[in-house]
């Protein structure tokens, strides 16, 4: 699925730099699971972003079924971003003033599919996260874990090959925190999904098959053993 | 999912929509205003000319004003004979003299020869008069022995500064007196043959019937309304005007409420009454082209000579008065505000609308990491600003009609000055008593010489009439504004980056 070469990735802020991702080799089969660990600043988000097409690599190449990303336009890229990946977000983003079958629709507008179609793939996926009940709510009317849900239907909508997810727990409580993750993976389970998921929560990385530790820019692979 | 996008977020983000509409609206009803009323002022200045011209007229020739020699301006001047009465006799004594306005004539042959210029389509001459009558009585005073001092005549000056009275004849005139009272108006002699040009065109016949081309030469008057009202003539009463008895045939209403002549007659009889057979003093000129204005005005200075001509533009510049200050504020104050308060709205939305993208960064960025292209998103963005532009329109016409509505409603009066040429009224004659010398104080006659539009003043009620075109106007800003506030948000927009998703901001 994912071959990572010596991927760099600098950010310039005026005089200084920063080094994100400092050479980073990383390969990730069909249907892994994967969980990204590691002190905060360490690179997690900027490596999910290399991974999820939201941006470049200053050096190396990452590579999603053969096709080198970094190398793609503009265009190719929003297509791929559009087609094949899902992400999910710590703090939602879900769009504020839309209902939760609209938000979920946003998922499809770029594949072009319109009308009934849409909105019944929305609300079908709605009901797969356990929210049928809530088509016409907006976000501000449901609670943290209910957001998260949606933002998971609306990251599963277009059934992509690879779900990303930025500490999608990292704004709930412990009890939402243990709902979302038995989501997540039954979904993965059931899908055939690769699944990469960035997480602060040790008892959370404990439990992954694969676990990546980034520390300044460097990961380290384990393999936990199934428990 | 646009519309449904773009519905969602104009109820959600009401007020803010609200401030950029407003301020749009504001500088939208201020053009709106300010073009209506600069348009009531230029239909009250028509009036104003209308009053004096007459329908039609594009311009008028009149003698040209010549340096004031002391013997044209002596003979012009009016006098009056009393005899000395009696001790014992109390009559009354009235006497009248008619003059002719301006003192300045042209030949009536003059008429035709504008009529063959080139570019003249039609042309008609008019004789203006004026007539001061005085009635009194006058008693013979006790000449002690001395010489009576005459009164002086005062000196009729050019430019209008009231005659000296006659100076009173000392301490050497005793019991002698006089009471009287003078009575000025004006009388206008027209060309009953041609009815479509001239004074009488910017009045409307509210009583009676107006002159038969038949009566040339005929003993019959039109009389202004108000004149009419001041004196109590109506239709079927005499009028005497130096001793000719004229019939009042109607009554003439004045469409701006200020008429060019209190009386109207024939033209024949009023060159009978001033002794001034075959002479006119305006030509009133309508061009067959009123593009072609200038040049049959130079045309007519060329061939005609010894003429002034003068254009309505060329009146209209020596307007003055409150309409004038008022067209001028309303056409350069009013237009550089609503120009500045146009800017200003513009930049204030487009800044808020920038603003706006900023505080949804995290929104677009996650849009386009799900996949949205640049262009989708910022579609998204003009469309919100166009929307909020539109209703910054739709807010801003209302608030325009409103706004000229009540202008017309209270549809404040404005009074125009109009300078009369060279000559102002003013110049006053003395009386000169002959039997034993009295001095009467110096009455105000008629100016020296000069042109023959007399310094006047038109009060005319300002409206502000909104045209489509303004609306249209009206309509094009608000796109404008829409798209500038759009141009802003939609460019700050195209430049977020989908990793902006991740953004810890909000
Ligand atoms: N857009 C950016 N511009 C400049 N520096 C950035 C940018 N994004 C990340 N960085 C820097 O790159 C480094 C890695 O950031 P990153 O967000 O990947 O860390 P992280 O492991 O996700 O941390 P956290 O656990 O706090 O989310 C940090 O030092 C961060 O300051
Ligand atoms: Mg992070």
């Amino acid at each position: 699925m994912y071959q990572l070469t010596a991927v760099t990735k600098r950010y310039q802020r005026g005089k200084q730099t920063v080094q994100a991702l400092a050479g980073v080799d990383l390969t990730i089969a069909d249907g892994d699971r994967l969980v990204i660990q590691g002190p905060t600043g360490g690179g997690k988000s900027t490596l999910l972003q290399m991974l999820g097409a939201l941006d470049r690599p200053t050096d190396g190449t990452v590579e999603l079924d053969g096709t080198d990303l970094g190398k793609l336009s503009e265009a190719r890229l929003t297509r791929v971003r559009a087609e094949t990946i899902g992400f999910v977000f710590q703090s939602f983003n879900l769009i504020p003033t839309l209902t939760a079958q609209e938000n979920v629709e946003t998922a499809l507008v770029p594949l072009g599919v319109k009308g009934a179609a849409r909105r019944e793939r929305a609300a079908h996926a709605l009901e797969s996260v356990g929210l049928g009940e809530r088509l016409g709510h907006v976000p501000g009317e449901l609670s943290g874990g209910q957001q998260q849900r949606v933002a998971i239907a609306r990251a599963l909508v277009k059934e992509p090959k690879v779900l990303l997810a930025d500490e999608p727990t990292g704004n709930l409580d412990e009890s939402m925190r243990d709902e979302i993750m038995e989501l997540l993976e039954g979904l993965w389970k059931e899908r055939g999904l690769t699944f990469i998921m960035v997480t602060h929560d040790s008892t959370i990385a404990r439990r992954a098959p694969r676990l990546a530790t980034i520390r300044k820019g460097r990961v380290t692979v384990t393999s936990n053993a199934p428990a | 999912m646009f519309v449904t996008y773009l519905r969602r977020e104009l109820r959600r983000r009401r007020r803010a929509a609200l401030v950029i509409a407003s301020g749009l609206a504001l500088g939208i009803a201020l053009v709106i205003v300010v073009s209506s009323v600069t348009s009531g002022m230029n239909k009250a200045q028509d009036k104003v000319l209308q009053s004096l011209y007459g329908l039609g007229t594009d311009m008028t020739v009149t003698k040209a004003a010549s340096p004031p020699s002391s013997g044209s301006g002596s003979s012009g001047r009016p006098k009056f004979s009393f005899k000395g009465q009696d001790k014992d006799d109390d009559s009354t004594q009235s006497t009248d003299r008619v003059m002719v306005q301006g003192f300045q004539t042209l030949a009536d042959t003059t008429v035709t020869k504008v009529k063959g210029q080139h570019g003249v389509a039609s042309a008609v001459g008019g004789l203006s008069l004026n007539v001061l009558k005085v009635n009194g009585q006058f008693k013979r005073g006790q000449v002690a022995p001395g010489q009576g001092g005459a009164g002086q005549p005062g000196r009729g000056s050019n430019g209008g500064s009231g005659g000296s009275g006659g100076s009173a004849g000392g301490g050497q005139v005793q019991g002698g007196g006089a009471s009287f009272d003078v009575d000025s108006y004006t009388v206008y002699g027209t060309d009953v043959t041609d009815s479509t040009l001239g004074p009488l065109t910017s009045s409307k016949l509210t009583k009676g019937r107006t002159f038969k081309t038949s009566e040339t030469n005929a003993d019959v008057a039109l009389v202004d309304s108000s004149y009419a009202k001041q004196k109590s003539l109506a239709v079927g009463k005499t009028l005497t005007v130096h001793g000719t008895k004229f019939k009042v045939i109607g009554i003439a209403t004045a469409d701006s409420g200020d008429a060019a002549a209190d009386v109207y007659i024939p033209l024949k009889k009023a060159q009978t009454l001033a002794d001034t057979k075959a002479k006119v003093t305006t030509v009133y000129v309508k061009a067959s082209d009123s593009q072609q204005i200038d040049a049959v005005k130079s045309a007519i200075r060329k061939n005609v000579p010894g003429t002034t001509v003068t254009t309505s533009a060329d009146l209209a510049s020596t307007v003055s008065g409150s309409l004038s200050t008022a067209s001028g504020l309303a056409s350069d104050v009013g237009r550089w505000l609503s120009i500045a308060v146009l800017v200003a709205a513009f930049l204030v939305a487009g800044l808020l609308t920038s603003s706006a993208v900023r505080r949804r960064v995290r929104e677009f960025g996650t849009l386009k990491a799900l996949g949205w292209k640049s262009g989708r998103v910022t579609r998204q963005v003009m469309g919100e600003a166009l929307v909020n532009g539109l209703m910054g329109g739709v807010l801003g016409i209302v608030l325009g009609l409103v706004g000229a509505y009540v202008v017309s409603a209270i549809s404040p009066t404005l009074t125009a000055q109009l300078a009369g040429g060279s000559g102002g009224s003013g110049g006053g004659g003395g009386f000169g008593g002959n039997g034993g010398g009295f001095g009467g104080g110096g009455a105000g006659g008629p100016g020296g010489p000069g042109r023959q539009l007399a310094a006047k003043a038109v009060q005319v009620s300002l409206t502000a009439p909104v045209s489509l075109s303004v609306i249209a106007v009206a309509v094009g800003l608000a796109v404008a504004g829409g798209l500038i506030a759009g141009g802003f948000g939609g460019w700050r927009a195209s430049r977020l980056r989908p990793a902006d998703a991740l953004r810890r901001i909000e």
